[in-house]
């Protein structure tokens, strides 16, 4: 034997270990656009971590969300970066279930995420998942509908401004609706609304000793206003619209008006999807006077869980997928416009950012404008905007939407409504062991 | 007179057959079309049925974004394996309840039966805990091993009803000709029953390859089979729907041209007795 072939022989030995070592991360994602967009993407971060593999399990929100619950509740190790909302952050990190993110790397810079975001993934200051993109609700309304009817939309209105404007644009006769909201039942769902609006109302879910407040005033307040609105100046069978429903209605020119979640902006002003793309105005949610806007705080992020044996390389990819470096790729191969939204401070002071994206100042005003750990005007023992961050809540949260959604379909009253929510509630918590 | 009005109402129930077939057909036609439509045309209201701009896009999107054949390989694995296996299993017991019953035959069909009646959620965590000791999480041999079992009460009340059918006396002719057990089996039962096993078979690849519990909870990336392969491509924020139509138009093809090729087997084996 040579030593030339010798030598090849021991290069390609250690050219198959290498491929051998190479580690596989499985990571769980939910199906967006933004998400779909980083998988596309991953090549730039396989070419930096050549020795990193990445394998991908993409799953519908609801699917995702009972998938990675049993697998990190039983320690089933099946993945090794999983994607999770603010809901579940809080909850799975006080379990360590999560493992704390401490080696971002230098130039990560933790400082510049969103303060408001920030604060709902961290516990005693320690990050416990990085936020890939984030949102909040704001108004998205039809410019010349409201030119039509001789309105002019303020930038913070309140709930009697756009109820009165709702009434003035709705034409039932040519199928446009002054307003279109979530109607279907869900904790994520219509709850997401209604708790974020009940907020602005002075409404909250619990006292600070656990009490179920669904037999206060301010819940009959805000549930009354809801559906009086939607029946006066919503579109038919509201009661099983979610937001696709309303994208849809919203899009093909049959909403003067629409609230939900700011990431929608980006898809009404697209003129590939959209009829009225060049005719979308922003404002903040609508608040009362109290204090408090009905706009709420989400956002997808990556998280890692405790039993992985590939924590370093996981934490290698959440770092490259939630950096300033990544969203600098997006722009450079997507433009700015799809870069993901809602966590870093230094894209909303961007020049070119700001251009491309008209909705940028509304989106960054309404994220700082919620507050997780004090969401609405009394004090609550809990922490999140639209929800509640509590094991139970998911369950609790889709019985009481339930009740709401028959509400607006007419099947029962608001009293009657709020009376089953009060009872089913109290009984969950009294379960539950909240309530003494 | 007699003959004309026969054929009026004969006319009249093939009208309301056609009509019925094409309401159970329709939401597949529905998805169908939808796959060829853009994600704007998919949602537009009122719909358009067939003058859109027909598009491949959403397949082209489809076949970039995923594996296909990875999915439809586990699929066929997971059904195939499921239910031979299971076969293995319900064709002595159900041989054995239909010629030697005892008192409690009934019962054990029925308690057999029973298990098909939980949800299948609440055996959820326990499954999950003894995949993960045995390392059967996202592994096919462990999904084989899932739906041949939850599949089994079927199989067995299946052959059971057609082997009840073929007369004991052929069998003891045969024994009386001096028949071994196993020619029996193989020589006299088997032929007979072949219509009623061949149906059986059918039914069981079309339950295993839909079954969307199980192979999306006990799957991660490795094992996932078409249905994890559709549930990729929905969700609650943003438009997929032309894109979710085509993943699964590609998903329910193949069982969709298995059904039409044994269509008349299937029919046959459903509707007839093993005897007839």
């Amino acid at each position: 034997m040579t030593l030339k072939t010798m030598l090849l022989g021991a290069v390609a030995a250690l050219a198959i270990s290498g491929v051998a070592n190479a580690e596989t991360l499985t990571i769980a994602t939910v199906n967006n656009g933004d998400m779909i967009r980083m998988q596309k993407l991953t090549d730039d971060f396989t070419a930096k971590n050549p020795d990193i593999k990445l394998e991908w399990v993409t799953l519908e929100e609801n699917v995702l969300r009972q998938k990675v619950t049993t697998d990190i509740a039983t320690k089933g190790g099946q993945y090794d970066i999983m994607t999770i909302g603010t809901y579940e952050v809080p909850i799975w990190a006080k379990q360590g279930w999560l493992l704390p993110l401490d080696n971002l790397g230098a130039d990560y810079d933790v400082d510049d995420l969103l303060p408001a975001i920030r604060s709902g993934i961290s516990m005693d200051g320690k990050l416990y998942a990085a936020p890939f993109y984030g949102e909040s609700s704001m108004i998205m309304y039809r410019k010349d509908l409201f030119e039509k009817a001789g309105i002019k939309m303020p930038d913070a209105p309140t709930w009697d401004f756009v109820a009165d404007a709702a009434k003035k644009i709705t034409d039932k006769g040519n199928e446009v609706y002054g307003i279109c909201l979530r109607g279907k039942a869900g904790w994520g769902e219509n709850m997401a609304f209604l708790t974020a609006t009940s907020n602005a109302f002075g409404a909250r879910w619990f006292d600070e000793k656990w009490n179920p407040q669904f037999d206060q005033p301010e819940w009959k307040n805000t549930l009354d206003f809801y559906v009086k609105l939607m029946n006066e100046a919503g579109p038919p069978g509201a009661s099983s619209n979610g937001f696709n429903e309303n994208l849809a209605l919203f899009q093909s020119g049959k909403c003067g008006m629409w609230i939900d979640a700011t990431v929608a902006a980006s898809f009404v002003t697209n003129p590939k999807e959209s009829k009225v793309a060049d005719k979308v105005g922003f404002a903040l949610a609508p608040d009362t006077g109290l204090g408090k806007r009905g706009n709420w705080l989400w956002a997808w992020n990556l998280a890692i869980p405790a039993g992985t044996q590939k924590a370093e390389a996981a934490e290698k990819f959440v770092a490259w997928a939630t950096s300033k470096a990544y969203t600098e790729l997006v722009a450079s191969k997507e433009g700015w416009a799809n870069v993901p939204p809602g966590t870093r401070t230094s894209l909303y002071n961007n020049p070119e950012y700001q251009k491309a994206a008209p909705f940028a100042k509304m989106t960054i005003d309404s994220i700082n404008a919620a507050d997780p750990t004090k969401p609405t005007v009394k004090p609550v023992p809990y922490v999140g905007v639209q929800f509640v961050a509590i094991p139970e809540f998911q369950g609790i949260g889709t019985a009481v939407g339930q009740q709401f959604s028959a509400a607006l379909a007419g099947q029962i009253t608001v009293d009657q409504a709020l009376q089953s929510a009060q009872q089913l509630t109290v009984r969950e918590m009294t379960k539950a062991g909240y309530i003494k | 007179m007699a003959r004309k009005v026969s054929t009026s109402r004969k006319l009249t129930f093939t009208a309301l057959a056609w009509i019925v077939a094409f309401l159970i057909f329709f939401p597949i036609l529905w998805t169908f079309l939808t796959s060829f439509k853009t994600e704007a045309e998919a949602v537009a209201s009122p719909p358009s049925f067939l003058f859109f701009d027909w598009t491949t896009e959403n397949y082209a999107e489809v076949q970039s974004r995923s594996d296909y054949f990875k999915h439809f390989f586990n699929s066929v694995v997971i059904s195939l394996g499921s239910t031979l296996i299971g076969l293995l299993i319900a064709i002595p017991a159900a041989w054995a309840m239909a010629f030697s019953p005892t008192k409690r035959t009934k019962d054990v069909l029925m308690w057999m039966l029973s298990t098909k009646m939980m949800p299948p959620v609440g055996a959820m965590i326990p499954i999950y805990l003894i995949f993960r000791d045995t390392g059967f999480l996202d592994t096919r041999t462990g999904l084989v091993v899932v739906l041949m079992l939850i599949n089994l009460p079927i199989i067995v009340w299946m052959l059971y009803t057609y082997f009840k059918e073929i007369p004991g006396e052929i069998l003891e002719a045969a024994r009386m000709d001096g028949a071994s057990l196993s020619q029996e089996l193989t020589q006299v039962l088997a032929p007979m029953a072949v219509p009623g096993i061949a149906s059986t078979v059918l039914l069981n690849i079309i339950l295993s390859w839909n079954e969307a519990f199980w192979t999306l909870n006990l799957t991660a990336s490795k094992a996932a089979p078409l249905t994890a392969f559709i549930a990729s491509y929905s969700s609650p924020e943003g438009l997929f729907y032309a894109k979710l139509s085509a993943a699964s138009t590609m998903a329910i093809a193949p069982v969709l041209i298995m059904g039409w090729f044994s269509q008349k087997q299937l029919v046959r084996g459903l509707t007839f007795g093993a005897v007839k």
